[in-house]
């Protein structure tokens, strides 16, 4: 797309035209250049690359509009996006091409011949300018559009294709450029009849290897926008599709025939992708995770309609859907699918099921479960995570009271440890006899300490254990001051546990409220 | 004629008998709590698949609601214990501070079976428990609202208090500040915490001051209930001396024994 720039331009003020030749001036090297420029510019003899100044003393008026690198990034981008329902592998070519590895998907579209007119048509009929190649590596793609006016090379025709080229095709770098303009080479043929050893000398062996991959020569694979799915199935619409019912049969019958194939693998979905291509362009995704390899169609169903029915702004269908797809982006090995006569067993599938119903509805982040975690600071010994992500059945919970000790350990744990104001008349060893918490005051009944608990020196922050919402002392590479906890009760059976910060007698000490006691 | 009074009043005491039977949970075993008293006015425990409703005053006090949980959970199924679910909006993780996996089980709690699911707000909650409420394969769920949310509702409550019905999963609402109105709930506690121990010094078990203050199947009462960790389950808590009898209240809730 050699104008997006100023395709973008014009196309988003469609009601009120430009007047003048419209440019695009970008600061090249402290100097204003043509950064893109629409036909109506290029035909009075501007070029892109060309000093903005000699533009203007050229063509009287002009548009002139500073380029925006980032907003052409996104619309190549949602191009991108549209461009995916042609094939999953779609790569950008910044900052102005896309590649598509259309290998065995092109016969679905009519061959290679009707899927390049048909996509070109398209994104013409966007208001684009749009020149497409077919080849057999990527970058003689690359340059045969950019170079042509757009053709499909036969296969291993590509030298062939590349000799007629000027050599700035090449892509060669200043340098390159103008040895082989020293040279007297010309064209792509010329230089490619130069032995590659002389080349390699004079160029370097990059050049070399980006020639014979021009010419025709394997070529690393393409790194795809997104990550290939492991399995897909899609369905295309003559005319778009708008209602709701219309778009969960739909959901439906790909979860079926993805189904199939899990069924035939012996596989189930982890993670399932729904990506609904939008007539005018947009894409909408919506993703679920799964606790289980998942493979009933009727689960799958549910659970997508689960996820469409929390989103924040609902599916828009505009002009309706013309393609779905469905993919199993993660899949895993299911254990065999026989049905189990053990009511345990079943029953343990259903809250599995119910995990996975409830992470879709509020967030895999929100429904959790713990792990005991090896470390005696309180607040890091147990961790929520996602009751999606594992087997929980396993991990040993160690107790720190003893048999027959009350709970040494509260039930809650605030957030942050917060301070609480103890009456500086009666700095104790001990515990305080008072204190005053989120303006209340409390009397101590009882109090049970202290039980001393050093922080780890042996870490620091960053580490996994250190992510802990420490003291508020705590600061980089401090691991914190030994804590003294004691186990306080209020009059009326109140249960706190309180820290200090620091030993007694060390600077002055400061008293903290880290949980309460059931 | 006086046959037929008789027949009137027959069909009378009947319909009477299925009236005050409207919305109750069907029959289900009762997971006993452990202390005798309290057992005895509850018809053997706490009747699973129904809504019991705590209101917790004070910093401690919630606890109550949580070992009530705790027992229906691991009692369920046989005694094999099933799963809890503890839905708690974010909220409440703010102002009573996080759960700690660690203190669940040294109250004598599996932090294995406990599953937390965290929600925005009450209305989160609510819908989170209809969905929970479906599968009867849960132990027990300890649903936590602050205050008096709208969506808490008179409806939302006999919701909860028939699908809990329907699965027979047992559902223990816990109110922090929040005034008790009628709802669906078969009991109703006032709970606030009480001195660990009679006379010693020491720090002991925790002690709940637990006044059952709606029970649409029997008798209502106060209790000291002391846990104990060690055996999971409350005992009789010796009060001694210490505990006066309150000043604002009465000791026994008697006028409320008519209640519904």
């Amino acid at each position: 797309m050699p104008r997006l720039p100023t395709d973008r331009l014009i196309r988003s003020t469609k009601d009120a035209p430009f007047k003048a030749p419209l440019v695009v001036s970008a600061k090249i090297a402290n100097a204003l250049h043509v950064h893109a420029l629409e036909t109506r510019a290029a035909r009075l003899g501007l070029y892109k690359g060309q000093p903005l100044a000699n533009a203007r003393a050229m063509v009287q008026p002009l548009c002139i509009v500073p380029a925006d690198e980032k907003a052409d990034a996104a619309l190549l981008e949602s191009i991108a996006d549209w461009c995916d329902r042609f094939t999953p592998l779609v790569t950008l070519d910044a900052p102005d091409g896309l590649f598509l590895d259309v290998t065995g998907a092109a016969h679905l579209f009519g061959g290679e011949v009707a899927m390049l007119a048909m996509m070109t048509q398209k994104i013409a009929g966007q208001g684009f300018a749009v020149r497409g190649a077919i080849a057999g590596t990527s970058l003689a793609a690359h340059a045969l559009a950019r170079f042509t006016p757009g053709m499909i090379v036969p296969r291993g025709g590509e030298a062939a294709a590349m000799t007629p080229l000027p050599i700035t095709a090449l892509d060669p770098d200043d340098k390159a450029l103008r040895a082989l303009r020293h040279a007297g080479l010309k064209t792509i043929g010329m230089v490619a009849e130069r032995l590659h050893s002389e080349l390699s000398e004079r160029l370097g062996k990059t050049f070399v290897t980006r020639l014979k991959v021009m010419l025709g020569a394997e070529e690393t694979p393409l790194q795809p926008r997104r990550p290939l799915p492991d399995l897909m199935a899609e369905q295309r619409f003559a005319e778009p599709i708008v209602t709701e019912e219309a778009i969960a049969a739909s959901l439906f019958s790909l979860a079926g025939s993805l189904s199939e194939i899990l069924e035939r693998q012996g596989r189930g979905a982890r993670t399932l992708q729904a990506a609904f291509f939008r007539a005018d362009g947009k894409v909408e995704r919506i993703a679920i995770r799964t606790g289980e390899p998942l493979r009933d169609p009727k689960v799958m169903l549910r659970l997508l309609r689960q996820k469409l029915d929390a989103l924040a702004d609902p599916l828009d269908p505009g002009f309706g859907f013309d393609v779905i797809r469905l993919e199993a982006a993660a899949t895993e090995e299911t254990r065999p699918g026989t049905v189990s006569f053990d009511s345990g067993e079943n029953a343990r599938q259903q809250i599995a099921f119910l995990i996975d119903r409830l992470s879709v509805r509020f967030g895999e982040h929100r429904v959790q479960r713990f792990v005991p975690q090896d470390t005696h600071i309180p607040e890091a010994a147990g961790v929520a995570i996602p009751a999606q992500e594992r087997d929980f059945s396993d991990g040993h919970w160690a107790l720190t009271r003893q048999a027959g000790d009350p709970p040494r350990r509260p039930l809650r744990l605030l957030q942050k440890p917060e301070e609480i104001r103890v009456p500086a008349s009666e700095i104790p060893e001990g515990s305080p006899k008072r204190f005053r918490w989120r303006r209340a005051q409390f009397d101590v009944h009882r109090a049970e300490g202290p039980e001393r608990i050093a922080m780890e020196w042996w870490r620091s922050v960053g580490e996994p254990v250190a992510q802990r919402k420490a003291s508020p002392r705590d600061q980089k590479n401090n691991p914190g001051l030994t804590r003294d906890y004691f186990r306080i009760e209020t009059q009326d059976g109140q249960r706190f546990w309180l820290y200090r910060d620091g030993l007694y007698g060390q600077s002055a000490p400061r008293w903290y409220l880290q949980g309460l006691f059931a | 004629m006086i046959e037929h009074i008789m027949n009137k009043s027959a069909k009378l005491a009947e319909l009477r008998l299925s009236l005050a039977r409207y919305g109750l949970p069907p029959d289900r075993a009762p997971v006993a709590l452990g202390h005798p008293q309290a057992d005895a006015v509850l018809g053997g425990g706490l009747r699973s698949g129904a809504l019991h409703e705590i209101f917790a005053a004070g910093w401690s006090a919630g606890g109550f609601a949580v070992l009530l949980a705790l027992l229906a959970a691991s009692n369920s199924f046989n005694r094999k214990g099933g799963p809890l679910f503890w839905i708690r909006p974010d909220y409440e993780a703010m102002e009573y501070g996080a759960l700690s996996a660690n203190g669940f089980a040294e109250l004598g709690g599996d932090p294995r079976q406990l599953i937390l699911v965290r929600t925005h707000n009450a209305a989160e909650a609510l819908s989170a428990a209809s969905d929970i409420l479906t599968c009867p394969h849960v132990g027990a769920l300890l649903l936590e609202v602050e205050g008096m949310p709208k969506c808490l509702d008179p409806v939302a409550g006999r919701r909860l208090a028939f699908a809990a019905g329907e699965s027979g999963v047992t559902v223990i609402l816990l109110r922090n500040g929040a005034e008790a109105l009628p709802s669906a709930a078969l009991t109703r506690w006032q709970v606030s915490s009480a001195s660990s121990h009679a006379d010693d010094e020491d720090w002991g078990n925790p002690v709940f001051d637990a006044r059952l203050t709606r029970h649409r199947l029997g008798g209502l009462g106060n209790f000291f209930m002391k846990w104990n960790p060690e055996h999971v389950c409350f005992e009789t808590a010796d009060i001694g001396a210490v505990v006066a009898t309150p000043a604002d209240r009465p000791a026994y809730p008697q006028h409320q024994r008519r209640a519904v």
